[in-house]
């Protein structure tokens, strides 16, 4: 890759944003795996690999999966984040691969918060 | 404020906002106030939704019907309506606000304010979020002496241990005639239960990164280094992608952003020890000797790799950088108190609800976050100090749990800030023994070179396994405390210097429990084996034989329906039998001291009928 200028940094970042704000593009939802040493060590890989098998049988790949660091709250691990277009994000804890795939069916595929396993809604107070 | 999130305009948010907006007008407000539309509040269930402001008034599942009324009564005359405001469906809230619940509600992400958002092993996702826009500004618009300068301004002090004025530090370096220069990042983390810094590496290595570019770009370097511990293989991994990308994006390298400043960074790994994370001893280490402290002065701002003016900067000091260039030094010194600026990440573990990793801004109290944050001690237990500081900390009891988090406050009570761990402490704790823990710690970690730290550490750990062995005499407190004033004094590095702060601390909070030790051989926490012994009640006991099947040196004798009895030569006090007693029977207990003279127990099993017939009789 070229190296950039500040202006070509610049036009990056637009793209970028486009990419994880869920405004545009193609994806309508977005799930994101806590996967800090917490996460893993408590089963985060598991629960990855009951999200991508969830998204390989749906026929419109418009699911986005990604993974992030550790959400703070250790000892609820492992831990996972739901957000759907235009709605505020819904955090998931101590999940297994059979409730990711409860979630998967109902919140992300039908819209409903699944009450039972969710921590919190929104998103914390930035600086 | 009106809502015009998906929801709420789906549920009619724009005909609220003409009759809101009319009923203004009629009522001749419309000069006090104004209806603004916002995006999605975050409560979406109660929509259509406004919240009024300043005075934080809350209307959920408003008809354009209720507007008039709202009007008149809440803005005309002042009264706001009670029947439109947010009632919490009895107790049972179904799913909080995450800005609500308390583990999050007092925490303040700065430098945090990534996480969990980013993937942080893509470089773009941390550039969307106003990533490398600090960077961007400083080649712009600042001279590396109004960076430091901003630095300077806000406060910021090193999160690695001492608290030392970041800006100060660098401005020193910056001054320095000899070149090159270098800047070091410390993830050495030593401390043990702290994980901030791995956390931080884990989660958003860039900013970091940006933080040492515009530290370099400041104080005139072209070269830095990463220390961090081999043990943390996924934060050198993700660290390492990180710079890899920066290097491709030209963020890293010659020529940053087609400019003629230059900046290279590299990744050393440290085999973990803890002296390595003193300043000196990091740098010895990097040029490829032994992790052996040196005297300071000089400090390394004047003299660090090869002789060369380096800044060591904490992980956390580095990851504050960029939002302050971002924001502003006003912005980030309203944060925090007078002395101790901005947010402090502490990992909170421990006999505590939620362990987890946390971010708040200083001055906040111990109260808050063991009971806010932390949700309190696990079954309802005693809350019985809190120790800060890692191995050169203190503990800190309940009495002063209402000191506000600062770096003067926490040294105040005994203590010191570190570089953020947090370790709180119930009423099964006790202090003798963490007392030892700590100094068993520094001990080993003891690189030997003064005598002060190598053999005082020896002596006081002796002295604390012999009080903790039911062994300790008269005098030994005495002892403890002269020979770790000694060694405070005489000890050349830090590791030597704060050593003796457990015992100290304990030792002034929590001396009559020393005392208990030594007078009256017991541990008041039931904690220390050779003091302790278990016990098995015979009005209790239902003769299952659990605890007989479970004990590991098989010191429990009995028979099905027979009282049992734990045969006190062969006991190791493993606590298996108390784990699996039912808790319906309870029938083992735990004595100490005095307590285990007034035990007399039964010689031989016995069934439990007889004892049965004796109580009826
Ligand atoms: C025994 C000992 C261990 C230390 N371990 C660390 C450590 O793990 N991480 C760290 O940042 N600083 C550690 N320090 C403090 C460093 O010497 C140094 O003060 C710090 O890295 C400076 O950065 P700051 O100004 O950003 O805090 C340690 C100090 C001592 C005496």
């Amino acid at each position: 890759m070229a190296q950039l200028t500040l202006d070509e940094l610049r036009k990056k970042r637009k793209e970028a944003q486009k990419e994880i704000y869920l405004r545009e593009g193609k994806y309508k939802s977005k799930i994101i795996v806590h996967m800090g040493t917490c996460g893993i060590a408590a089963g985060a890989r598991e629960i990855v690999s009951a999200f991508l098998g969830e998204i390989e049988i749906l026929p419109e790949k418009d699911v986005m999966l990604t993974t992030s660091g550790c959400a703070g709250l250790c000892s609820m691990e492992p831990m996972a984040t739901v957000e759907l277009l235009n709605l505020p994000s819904v955090k998931y804890g101590h999940l297994t691969p059979d409730k990711v795939r409860r979630v998967f069916k109902e919140h992300i595929l039908g819209g409903n918060i699944v009450t039972e396993y969710a921590i919190g809604i929104g998103s914390e107070k930035g600086g | 404020m009106l809502c015009t999130g998906t929801g709420c305009v789906a549920g009619g948010a724009f005909r609220i906002k003409e009759t809101l907006e009319n009923e203004i007008q009629k009522q001749g407000l419309e000069k006090e106030i104004s209806v603004i539309i916002t995006g999605c509040n975050g409560f979406c269930g109660q929509g259509p939704l406004l919240v009024v402001q300043p005075d934080e008034i809350f209307y959920g599942f408003l008809n354009p019907e209720d507007i008039p009324f709202l009007v008149q009564e809440h803005f005309l005359k002042g009264r706001p309506v009670k029947k439109l405001m947010f009632t919490p469906p009895e107790k049972k809230e179904p799913i909080p606000l995450l800005s609500e619940i308390p583990f999050f509600k007092k925490q303040m992400l700065v430098v945090l304010r990534n996480k969990g958002i980013i993937d942080p092993e893509k470089i773009d996702d941390y550039v969307a979020r106003d990533g490398y826009t600090a960077l961007e500004k400083v080649l712009i618009s600042m001279t590396p002496d109004e960076v430091i300068d901003e630095i300077t301004r806000s406060g910021l002090r090193g999160r690695g241990g001492a608290g030392f004025p970041t800006g100060t530090k660098w401005k020193i370096c910056r001054t320095e005639q000899k070149t090159p220069k270098y800047i070091i990042c410390n993830c050495d983390e030593g401390d043990p239960g702290a994980y901030m810094d791995r956390s931080v590496f884990e989660s958003d290595p860039h900013t970091v990164i940006e933080g040492m570019i515009l530290g370099a770009y400041a104080i005139g370097v072209s070269r830095g280094y990463i220390y961090a511990r081999t043990e943390y293989p996924l934060a050198i991994k993700r660290m390492d992608l990180a710079i890899s990308h920066a290097r491709d994006y030209g963020l890293l390298g010659e020529n940053i952003l087609g400019t003629d400043f230059s900046f290279n960074l590299e990744i050393r790994e440290g085999s973990g020890a803890f002296v390595c994370g003193e300043e000196t001893s990091l740098i010895h280490s990097i040029e490829g000797k032994g992790p052996e402290p040196r005297q300071r002065p000089p400090f390394p701002a004047e003299f660090g790799i090869w002789d060369c003016p380096t800044v060591i900067n904490n992980v956390e000091t580095w990851a504050n950088v960029p939002v302050i260039i971002n924001r502003g030094a006003d912005w980030f010194s309203k944060i925090g108190t007078e002395t101790s600026k901005g947010t402090k990440i502490f990992s909170l573990v421990g006999k505590i609800n939620n362990t987890g990793l946390i971010e708040v801004p200083m001055g906040i109290t111990l109260r808050e976050v063991v009971y806010d944050i932390g949700g309190g001690i696990p079954d309802d237990k005693k809350f019985k100090a809190v120790q800060t500081g890692g191995p050169s900390g203190g503990c800190i009891p309940y009495s002063m749990i209402d000191v506000p988090i600062d770096y003067e406050s926490l040294t105040n009570a005994g203590s010191m800030m570190g570089s953020g761990g947090m370790i709180v402490m119930d009423e099964d704790t006790c202090m003798v023994d963490v007392a030892k823990f700590f100094i068993q710690f520094t001990n080993d970690e003891s690189c030997g070179k003064c005598t002060t730290c190598r053999d005082g550490s020896d002596a006081l750990l002796e002295v604390l396994t012999n009080i903790t062995n039911g062994n300790g005499k008269e005098g030994d407190l005495e002892f403890l405390e002269e020979a770790g004033n000694a060694i405070k004094d005489a000890s050349m590095c830090g590791l030597g210097t704060t050593l003796p702060n457990p015992v100290l601390s304990t030792l002034k909070y929590f001396r009559d429990e020393y005392e208990a030790h030594i007078k009256e051989s017991m541990c008041p926490a039931l904690v220390c084996k050779n003091l302790i012994k278990y016990y098995i009640l015979p009005e209790k006991c239902t003769g299952c034989r659990l605890c007989l099947k479970n004990c590991p040196p098989g010191a429990i004798k009995g028979e099905l329906k027979h009282i049992h009895i734990i045969d006190q030569s062969k006991c190791t006090k493993c606590g298996t039998c108390l784990d699996v007693c039912p808790t319906k029977v309870s029938a083992i207990i735990k004595v100490s001291g005095k307590e285990t003279e007034k035990i007399t127990g039964i010689e031989e099993p016995y069934p439990v009928k007889r004892r049965e017939k004796e109580i009826k009789k």
